[in-house]
């Protein structure tokens, strides 16, 4: 299969369940809100050495609970409890702190984490708890309370309870590419496409990365190590996937709500991606020993 | 689901009809002969609803009350599910103990309309009287969640001893509104009689025009509260429409009642 000259792999990549939740942040205009975003997303790329994924996501929301500018943000963890313990520590230190914020739940689910009733504590004794009922809150039966905090600004809304439900992390693909000037030109066309799609995130810096790892190490205290396969460098050292006349290559992740949304970020990113400069579209996964989801690059790009 | 519909025979004038079987609870699985069977109280006698009402249809938890009924006492008390639509005035004492559904009155509510609710939504055109919202002397608390939308005016006491819940009145209040609320949010559009807020320990009052404060409320700062931003919004869903200026605007804060605990708020446009 070639798109734009560009051959794709006869590959897939092999992603795995992680539980995710979303977040609404507003503030009184879209510089404070993503001041906000951005701040709560920083050092969220990899499960593996941050604990967490976060990013912003690209749609930007239709309304917000308060009707101020918003911003969403997709946080990713191994467990319920994980998320709950970041969502705590980053709505905490990350959006309560920035000036005019507010933080509200943005993922409906049937399991629901306390992370506002956590943070109300702050307030100190006058911390106020709302609780509005679905006829004005205008989503399905249930009653969303939200604690007002007070703050040197104002007061800080947070909602109560966080939605959370399994999502995908892990989905991605490979840039090989004749240098590096192009791969990363081609990365960009991707991600810039990828960020129109709902529900996604590429939590690497600027959606890009270009250390992309293996599992294990040579070193016993270490549980990932780079992808020797995939480093031009090392063509002649270790075992290579690269075919001649690459001389970089670069990776972008994919964490999604839904399989659907990954997959979809995939195919438009790849699309977006295949031009000059690109050798090859590869994909990475662990022989299918790993995930439990499998992104095969021929069936997505031919739907 | 085609709603019951109740159109009055003999309208009671004296004695009170107490009929707290107008409830979709009970009117949901039962024939029109069932209906029309359920009791009702006039003082001490007991009679068939069907002796008040002409009955049509069967087996809904939609009711429509053909008329007004200002002596029916009890419609839709302690209901939790279904509607009630009453194209008249209503009885006191109209959806108390509620835990859910709607009822839409479409004409004036007596006293007591929705006291110590749990759930669920009452919306009155017309006015309403005295406690709407509030407790019955003795209880601790007053309604405990639910919403009361109120477009005329209201009586004295409404929303006492709050607990929970909503209490919209876009008319003006008299007397002791909010008083010795627990918590809960009552919004005010008209004006307030004497001693709003009088003996509240939590909660918010919003009241869009200046109001006469006890002297153990205080005076806090101007600011611009985000939760009311999340309240008018959610206010507009109920076709209650607050000027941009109400909605974005800014607020005079008060705490009180300081003779009580003081964390309760009243919040008045600056």
């Amino acid at each position: 299969m070639e798109i734009n000259g560009v051959p794709i792999d006869q590959t897939y990549a092999e992603a795995f369940t992680m539980y995710a939740s979303r977040v609404l942040i507003t503030a009184i205009n879209l510089r404070w809100a993503m001041e906000a975003a951005r701040s709560m997303a920083g050092f969220g790329t990899s499960v593996i050495g941050c604990g967490c994924e976060v990013g912003i996501e690209g749609t930007e929301p239709q309304e917000t609970p308060d009707d101020r500018p918003g911003v969403r943000v997709l946080l990713f963890a191994p467990s319920k409890k994980a998320v709950q313990e970041h969502l705590i520590k980053r709505i905490g230190q990350s959006v309560m702190t920035s000036p005019t914020s507010a933080c509200y739940n943005d993922l409906e689910a049937e399991d629901r984490l306390s992370v506002g009733g956590k943070l109300r504590f702050f307030g100190d004794g006058f911390q106020i708890s709302k609780r509005l009922e679905p006829p004005i809150i205008g989503n399905g039966s249930r009653p969303r309370r939200f604690w007002r905090i007070p703050v040197m600004d104002g007061e800080f809304v947070v909602e109560d309870r966080f939605g959370v439900h399994k999502g995908v992390a892990g989905g991605n693909f490979l840039l090989l590419g004749k240098e590096l000037p192009g791969a990363l030109e081609a990365a960009e066309r991707a991600i810039e496409a990828m960020r129109k799609v709902k529900g996604v995130i590429m939590p690497f810096p600027g959606g890009i990365v270009r250390s992309g790892s293996k599992v294990g190490s040579r070193y016993k205290f270490l549980n990932a190590s780079t992808n020797t396969a995939f480093c031009p460098s090392l063509r002649r050292q270790a075992q290579s996937e690269l075919p001649e006349g690459v001389g970089a290559v670069l990776e972008i992740v994919i964490d999604g709500l839904t399989p659907e949304a990954v997959a979809e970020a995939m195919r438009v990113g790849v699309r977006a991606a295949c031009g000059p400069g690109v050798v090859k579209i590869s994909a990475g996964n662990y022989g299918g020993k790993l995930g439990k989801h499998q992104f095969h690059l021929h069936q997505l790009l031919s739907s | 689901m085609p709603p019951v519909i109740l159109r009055v025979k003999e309208a009671p004038t004296g004695v009170p009809l107490e009929a707290e079987s107008i409830s979709p609870d009970l009117f949901a699985d039962r024939s029109r002969e069932e209906i029309e069977a359920l009791p009702v109280a006039l003082g001490n006698e007991s009679h068939r609803l069907g002796d008040f009402f002409q009955v049509e249809g069967e087996r809904s938890d939609q009711i429509e009350v053909d008329g007004s009924i200002p002596r029916v006492k009890w419609v839709g008390s302690g209901m939790t599910r279904g509607r009630v639509v009453i194209h008249g005035d209503v009885g006191m004492h109209a959806g108390s103990y509620m835990r859910g559904g709607e009822i839409l009155i479409e004409g004036n509510a007596a006293d007591f309309l929705g006291v110590e609710m749990e759930a669920g939504l009452i919306r009155v055109r017309g006015n309403a009287g005295h406690r709407a919202g509030a407790a019955y002397r003795g209880s601790k608390f007053g309604m405990r969640g639910g919403i009361i939308l109120i477009e005329g005016d209201v009586g004295h006491e409404v929303g006492a001893y709050m607990r929970r819940g909503l209490v919209v009145i876009k008319g003006n209040a008299e007397d002791f509104l909010g008083a010795r609320m627990a918590a809960g949010t009552i919004c005010l559009f008209g004006r307030a009689g004497l001693r709003t807020g009088g003996g509240m320990q939590k909660g918010m009052i919003v009241c869009m025009h200046p109001v006469e404060l006890l002297p153990t409320f205080a005076y806090d700062c101007i600011y611009a509260p985000i939760f009311l931003r999340i309240l008018f919004k959610g206010l507009k869903r109920l076709g209650v429409q607050p000027t941009p200026q109400q909605a974005n605007g800014l607020y005079r804060r008060y705490h009180g009642d300081l003779a009580e605990i003081g964390k309760g708020e009243i919040l008045i446009p600056a």
